[in-house]
């Protein structure tokens, strides 16, 4: 895309909006987001996001988007991650290794069961 | 060490090109070099200064100032000891202490092998991990001394 | 004849979907086959509503309730439950446990009492796509500044929310660009901050990995207000995550035209350059930031002249730290009233006259969760250690919070209930600081934690002036030799009187804030400076000169782990009786009282 103008921002924003929410029909049905600031690096986020990319490439899941996003601000209990399933309050994740984020795809994304022992709880905070 | 450094012309021509062979640049070439040769060759410094026109003095006050950057060649293994608040409530010196025993060096030393150095941070930032370590950038949380030569076992 | 037991079994749609066909092939083959025919009837059902659950068989007149059988279940439960007449339970239902349900994130403590304005996107957002922070109003209150305001309406918005400088000055950073707009020169340039050098602090960090555009947008909102068409910004290398990030914002932020020639086509010039410290501390310093932008060596220079009249390249410069950019679009999106009734005091006639809005704070050392937390100013530091961070681990008694980095200095606990601003923190002998708090418990020693920051001072002094420099060496020497058993009794004084001068002689504000660690830990923990000096005492058991390791015979069970464990190899005994440390070889390492799992080993 080129350089924008207003109306053309502001276009773009209604764009983005609808693909930042999620769409509750069509090819999407939720997001993984695994936070990944240098304390979630260090604490191993890297490998829980391959492990998330590799076990979703096998599987074949297809309507589901894996995203990254930075910290999220409780750095002592990272890696987290946050599940985002269409029409559904978000849930972090806390303490996350390899197994236990493919055993949230399975139970929590594909299965629709929150994993309990994992989570840290539902919802989003207090914004401004 | 007697090895005589071989410098690298156009190298040096690339790093400088990439900030524009201008003097105010200065820290990011010397960084950029140091990423390159893992410290600063006085070969090198020499040629940066000729190429700049800039007096070899100014260059070794801004290399010898900044913490980043070493004059002297480092080991193979780069130890890194987070000495940030954080850390030195959670025990850092005492990581300090383990690794100088293990090694036999201390902090900006390297090992006579050449296979460690050890340095200290300030501060890595990921205090939720306190105390940290890094060797060769892979970091290692919530360190005690007890386990620092399980974890210098894994560069042998 | 009435049979004896009937499987009422769900063939709704989600039961059959689930199978539920399959499973009733399988019982009439297993029920033929245990000759139960005559007695077990097979009865489908319609939807019982319980299809998550499926497939469902309800077994009556018991009203069992058998749930997610499949086909090869089904030979184990004839055979088990109609057979031999005991009931299956692990087929069965179970309602969800009874523990604990899943909390909903703004009650649980840690996120309740926060407000994120300058963490607004943390988490939601991928830094790395500028999509996505347009999506979340950004690069909109650009747009409005570009389009129905003129740069002094952008000031004056500003200066009426009450911002105040993040990285620790507090000076409001409305007033900041004014100046900086009236000064007459070739250039102005606008500066971020993101020299972030305080060790336990690492907010900017986290916003510039995290929403790196809503940084970029500030300061070209800042350009625009000042008159500035250039602007770096300042990240020290221990970063590298941020710098990558940092760079490939300006990037897509240039593509979009948010950076560059003729923004949004409203005739503003404005772009970016981002530059990497070299590791000096002293180039959070204004000054020392610049001459290290010029390519020289960061040390400060005398500041007769405000670096808002002659900063970077002797021009008018706005340097503002990470944070405070942050805020910028959301105040000129949300108007100056709804900043400003965030927070304390009265802004509305004088800047300097409360701490509006929120701060983020990094909260870190004996505290249970670590994090980076945003709240309002005017919230209590023990809200902040205990309600937020959830207290000190392992029941240990809370003995103060650092905050404001190597220049801040301690708060004990008499004073937690102290509001968080500005100006509070500053009257107890700390400082707001950029917002790393660090807290320590009765196992850190008060004058250790002094001799660490000012060893770390002294190692980040430029040297340029005489106070700081040999001020920081004096202040070390004396500390280490309290903490060696080896105080004098008049090293108090020397300490205070040191400090004195320190603070008004220094060049700059490393220097000048350079003793606060010493000057506050004596303030409120002198007993524990007397105790080591005239007792020869570490009552923390830190300080090795003070202290010796032995084990208590009582609670020793010999498993030889500390025994193995001593790099001295000075602890002797034979297995399963007690130990001994052999004192005159003993270096104090404290291995064995780390090891041990028995505390049976002393530390006094």
């Amino acid at each position: 895309m080129g350089k924008l103008t207003i109306q053309e921002l502001e276009k773009l924003r209604e764009k983005a909006r609808e693909q930042l929410k999620l769409r509750t029909t069509g090819e999407t049905r939720g997001k993984i987001i695994v936070h990944m600031g240098t304390c979630g690096i260090s604490a191993g986020a890297r490998d829980v996001l391959s492990a998330l990319l590799e076990a979703i490439e096998k599987k074949g899941i297809k309507d589901i988007i894996v995203t990254t996003s930075g910290c999220a601000g409780m750095c002592s209990r990272e890696p987290m991650a946050t599940v985002e399933l269409a029409g559904q309050p978000p849930v972090k994740y806390v303490d996350l290794d390899k197994d236990k984020i493919v055993r949230i795809l399975e139970e929590h994304v594909i299965g629709g069961k929150i994993v309990k022992e994992y989570a840290l709880g539902i919802g989003s905070e207090r914004v401004g | 060490m007697s090895e005589q450094l071989v410098v690298d012309e156009e190298k040096i021509q690339e790093i400088l090109h990439r900030w524009e062979t201008s003097p105010r640049f200065l820290v990011e070439i010397l960084q950029d070099i140091q990423e390159e040769y893992h410290y600063l060759p006085r070969e090198i410094l020499i040629e940066v200064s000729r190429q700049l026109n800039v007096p070899l003095s100014r260059i070794y006050h801004i290399a010898t100032f900044f913490k980043a950057f070493t004059l002297e060649p480092r080991g193979k293994h780069l130890i890194n000891v987070c000495m940030g608040t954080a850390c030195q409530v959670k025990g850092a010196p005492r990581i300090i202490d383990a690794v100088e025993r293990e090694l036999a060096i201390k902090p900006g030393e390297t090992t006579k092998d050449r296979k460690f150095t050890l340095e200290t941070v300030r501060c890595l930032g990921c205090c939720g991990l306190a105390p940290v370590v890094t060797v060769d950038g892979e970091v290692y949380g919530q360190v005690t001394p007890a386990k620092v030569s399980k974890i210098l076992k894994k560069y042998d | 004849m009435p049979y004896r037991l009937n499987l009422m079994i769900c063939t709704g749609t989600a039961c059959v979907s689930n199978r539920a066909f399959d499973i009733i092939e399988a019982l009439e083959k297993e029920i033929k086959k245990h000759n139960l025919d005559a007695e077990v009837a097979i009865v489908p059902t319609g939807c019982n509503g319980f299809c998550a659950q499926g497939p469902i068989v309800v077994v009556q007149p018991d009203g069992i309730f058998y749930q997610r059988l499949t086909t090869k279940d089904i030979p184990y439960l004839v055979e088990e439950h109609f057979l031999k007449g005991r009931p299956v339970q692990k087929f069965m239902y179970r309602p969800p446990e009874r523990k604990e349900p899943i909390p909903v994130m703004s009650e649980i403590p840690f996120f309740k009492d926060q407000m994120l304005i300058a963490l607004r996107n943390r988490g939601l957002i991928n830094p790395e796509n500028i999509d996505d922070y347009i999506a979340r109003d950004g690069y909109k209150a650009l747009a409005k500044v570009l389009t129905s305001m003129t740069p002094e309406q952008v000031i004056q918005e500003i200066t009426a929310s009450g911002l105040r400088g993040r990285g620790g000055g507090g000076f409001p950073t409305g007033i900041k660009w004014k100046y900086c707009r009236q000064a007459p020169g070739k250039e102005h340039y606008v500066i971020c901050n993101a020299d972030e050098g305080d060790p336990g602090a690492f907010m900017d960090r986290s916003i510039i990995e995290g929403d790196p555009h809503s940084v970029l947008e500030g300061m070209a909102i800042a350009a625009y207000a000042v008159g500035a068409k250039q602007g770096y910004i300042y990240v020290r290398m221990e970063y590298p995550l941020a710098v990558k990030r940092f760079k490939l914002a300006i990037q897509q932020a240039r593509d979009y035209g948010l950076l560059g020639k003729d923004i949004l086509g409203c005739g503003f010039d404005f772009d970016v350059e981002v530059r990497r410290g070299a590791g000096a501390f002293v180039c959070g310093e204004s000054t020392a930031l610049m001459a290290s932008l010029e390519g020289k060596v960061g040390e400060p220079r005398a500041k007769y002249i405000h670096t808002v009249e002659a900063g970077l390249w002797m021009q008018p410069t706005v340097l503002n730290n990470v944070e405070t950019l942050a805020n910028v679009p959301v105040i000129i999106l949300k108007g100056a009233k709804w900043f400003s009734s965030i927070g304390t005091g009265d802004v509305s006639e004088n800047p300097w006259g409360g701490s509006t809005g929120t701060k983020v704070f990094s909260l870190a050392g004996k505290v249970n969760n670590t994090g980076l937390v945003e709240v309002p100013m005017g919230i209590s530091l023990r809200d902040i250690v205990f309600k937020i961070g959830g207290g000190i681990p392992k029941g240990k008694k809370f003995k103060a919070v650092q905050t404001g980095g190597p220049s801040g200095g301690f708060i004990p606990e008499s004073l937690l209930d102290l509001p968080v601003d500005f100006d509070a923190l500053t009257e107890a002998g700390s400082m707001m600081g950029s917002g790393g708090m660090v807290v320590i418990d009765e196992d850190d020693c008060i004058v250790d934690m002094a001799r660490y920051f000012i060893d770390f001072l002294k190692g980040e002094s430029c040297g340029k002036c005489t106070p700081c420099r040999e001020g920081l060496r004096a202040m070390s020497e004396i500390l280490n030799r309290i903490c060696e058993g080896k105080g004098q009794e008049d090293d108090i004084d020397k300490l205070e009187e040191l400090g004195r001068t320190m603070v008004d002689c220094s060049l700059c504000a490393l220097g000048g804030s350079a003793p606060n660690p010493v000057l506050s830990t004596l303030r409120y923990f002198r007993e524990e400076y007397e105790e080591h000096i005239k007792q020869r005492k570490c009552r923390a058991g830190v300080c090795r000169a003070l202290i010796t390791f032995t084990i208590d015979p009582e609670k020793c069970t010999g498993c030889r782990v500390c025994a193995m464990q001593c790099p001295q190899q000075c602890i002797s005994g034979e297995a399963k009786k007690p130990h001994r440390i052999d004192q005159s070889r003993c270096i104090k390492c404290g291995v064995c009282y780390d090891v041990c799992k028995f505390d049976a080993v002393i530390r006094k």
